[in-house]
């Protein structure tokens, strides 16, 4: 367990240097940052001062190691846009994520497992087609373009709900849905597949030969079985969905830190992202983490593979 | 066994399920996806030949045309002298009035285009600065073809590569690649291609460079699967004690018992390079315009929901149906050629 818990460490560890090494050289490709800060007339002295003041004078890997220094402590410096602190402007947006986040965490399960669960009891049948056409749509679909569909017919022409902002209840519908979309395919997948192994197994055979009703071999005995693989795949789902807050909050103009990364990309304030990605990575590699973790901790099998 | 619940069921006069499955059996749906991707595949290759307009250009007198089976929307006003204030859409002035018929009379009514009807010359109509979408749908096929070839090329040639060589070495070499590949697959990608946008700007190479980062590690993981399988068997140590070198071992003897894995993680990856390149340029970290990206083109028409829908809706469908009809020749490729991977996704 130790091993295992070490080695997820490890290459959680290696991965999110990575992904700082990455925002820091092509913070130095993107060119000298005084260029932005000060104006043509400004002299070789103003140049020079300035560049000790943000320490480019010194060579590239102390430069690194201040800047992986500053990340650990939450500094990410200010907005070149705004001159606000990045940290500051990301905890400011967190609320809404996370809102939006659960929301769409809580959707893909309501209706991921309980579709995954019909289609594998009543297989080929009705409602096995709609899962199947779920799981289909779900890899096929760009969430973009069915977010803004959504909006399309429950906003523009019905009006039922707010086309885009975060509001009252009826204005996380569309957005969790989309962000949610690819989760609920994905959950009903592995609903389907476990229910239907499980129900292949031995002691459901045994149950059955003892004349246990088939409500009570499906709710008791297969069920139990069948909700842990999802578990497995909570790591990847979370990682998703922080992904996908880009898209969603793009569409419905949801102010969280996704809607944060896409204004900081228009405006090309790097300052920003570079803080909004190393967060988001800390977010979801942390998340895979500690969800693998716990995951091995209740599965011994997961360790050893 | 679970069947059981279901058989004892009378049979139903249309059974929407037998019904699906005969077509299943036909596979119908198959060769529609097959149609769609010649379709597709075939538009963008010839797109100069085939396109009925300039994608890039515009023309400013045919803006947000609908698509050519829509009809002009109109309405009935009445002639007044001036219209109330706020009740401009069911009064018009006389002097506008006059201007569409010369016969208009005070208090009379007459109709008025609200939105112009389709034009067989856009079949799916034109955008806010009257382009045809048409022509764009296929110039952005032409456009995610060369980027899913490029990045599969690519790709698909360093996770081979590396696959093999992991596979077939084992140890430590095995160890050492299969970690990066745990690594790369745990990098947030979309993010870094964000970071990459905006440090050196919106090109061709970024894009496909964030997308070659992405799709190797699948190739590499499924094709050391199959080597570690493959080099046990006695021909590749018969082909060792014959003194083949490694090299030979790796491209002669290995290689040709991966191609099928090959062409069935090429085949599904294709839609997920699509469907991820489509994101980028949606976010606008794909290719730079004016070169005519489905997901770009979608996001083109977000602001024109509510008077010209069409604009975001039909390079969404062409997304849709690409990526729709890839994975369901990529499933039916699966089972076809590699069954062992069926249960790896």
């Amino acid at each position: 367990m130790q091993k295992f818990i070490l080695r997820r460490l490890a290459i959680t560890v290696v991965t999110l240097i990575l992904v700082s090494l990455i925002v820091f050289v092509m913070a130095r490709a993107s060119g000298d940052p005084r260029t932005l800060l000060l104006d043509d007339y400004a002299s070789t002295e103003m140049w020079d001062e300035l560049g000790v003041e943000l320490g480019l004078d010194k060579p590239l890997y102390i430069q690194y190691a201040i800047f992986l220094g500053d990340a650990l402590l939450l500094d990410f410096g200010d907005s070149v846009i705004d001159n606000q602190p990045v940290t500051a402007t990301i905890l400011e947006r967190l609320p809404a994520t996370l809102q939006l986040g659960a929301a769409a965490f809580i959707f893909s399960l309501v209706i991921g497992i309980p579709l995954g669960i019909l289609s594998s009891i009543k297989r080929d049948s009705f409602w096995d087609q709609v899962g199947k056409l779920v799981a289909l749509l779900g890899q096929s679909m760009p969430p973009f373009w069915l977010g803004i569909m959504m909006i399309f017919f429950f906003a523009v022409m019905l009006g039922w709900v707010p086309p885009s902002g975060r509001y009252d209840w009826n204005s996380f519908v569309l957005p969790a849905i989309t962000l949610g979309w690819f989760t609920v395919a994905a959950n009903m997948r592995i609903v389907r597949s476990a229910m239907l192994d499980s129900l292949d197994t031995e002691y459901i055979k045994l149950a059955r030969a003892k004349g246990v009703s088939e409500t009570q071999i499906i709710w008791k005995h297969a069920l139990k079985n069948a909700v842990i693989p999802p578990l497995t795949f909570m790591g990847i789902t979370l990682g998703t969905l922080v992904t996908g807050s880009i898209v969603a909050e793009t569409v419905f103009a949801w102010p969280g830190i996704g809607l944060l990364a896409f204004d900081a990309l228009r405006q090309s304030d790097y300052s920003l992202l570079q803080g909004i990605v190393v967060f988001f990575a800390v977010m979801y590699l942390g998340t895979s983490l500690l969800v693998d973790i716990l995951y091995a901790y209740l599965d011994p099998r997961i360790r050893y593979s | 066994m679970a069947n059981t619940v279901l058989a004892t069921r009378p049979p139903s006069a249309f059974n929407i399920t037998q019904w699906w499955r005969k077509l299943r059996r036909r596979h119908v749906f198959l060769g529609i996806s097959v149609f769609l991707l010649l379709l597709v595949a075939g538009t963008g290759i010839l797109a100069p030949l085939i396109a009925p307009h300039d994608p890039h250009k515009g023309n400013l007198a045919d803006q947000k045309l609908p698509p050519a089976w829509i009809g002009e929307r109109t309405t009935t006003k009445t002639v007044v002298e001036f219209p109330e204030p706020g009740l401009s859409h069911r009064q018009i002035s006389i002097s506008r009035a006059q201007r569409i018929d010369p016969n208009a009379a005070l208090g009379g009514e007459v109709q008025v285009i609200l939105r112009e009807g389709g034009n067989s010359r856009y079949l799916l109509g034109t955008d806010d600065l009257g382009r045809d979408i048409l022509s764009r749908i296929i110039y952005g096929a032409r456009i995610s073809l060369i980027i899913a070839g490029v990045t599969l090329g690519i790709g698909g040639a360093i996770g081979t590569g590396l696959g093999l060589i992991a596979g077939y070495f084992g140890r430590l070499v095995d160890e050492l690649l299969m970690r990066i590949v745990d690594i790369f697959l745990a990098l947030p990608l979309v993010l870094v291609a964000l970071v990459l946008v905006v440090a050196v700007g919106q090109s061709f190479f970024i894009t496909t460079m964030v997308l070659v980062l992405f799709i190797w590690v699948r190739f590499a993981r499924q094709i050391r699967g199959e080597v570690l399988q493959l080099k046990t068997m006695d021909y590749v140590s018969l082909a060792k004690v014959a003194g083949a070198s490694t090299p030979r071992i790796l491209f002669i003897h290995l290689f040709p018992g991966v191609i099928n894995t090959l062409i069935v993680v090429a085949t599904l990856q294709v839609s997920i390079v699509i469907l991820v390149e489509s994101t980028l340029s949606f976010l606008g970290a794909g290719v730079p315009p004016p070169t005519p990206a489905w997901g770009s083109m979608v996001a083109d028409g977000r602001d024109f929901l509510a008077d010209a829908w069409w604009i975001s809706t039909m390079p969404g469908v062409a997304i849709l149906l690409t990526v729709l009809s890839l994975n369901l020749f990529g499933d039916w490729l699966r089972d076809r050629l590699d069954p062992k991977l069926r249960q790896l996704n």
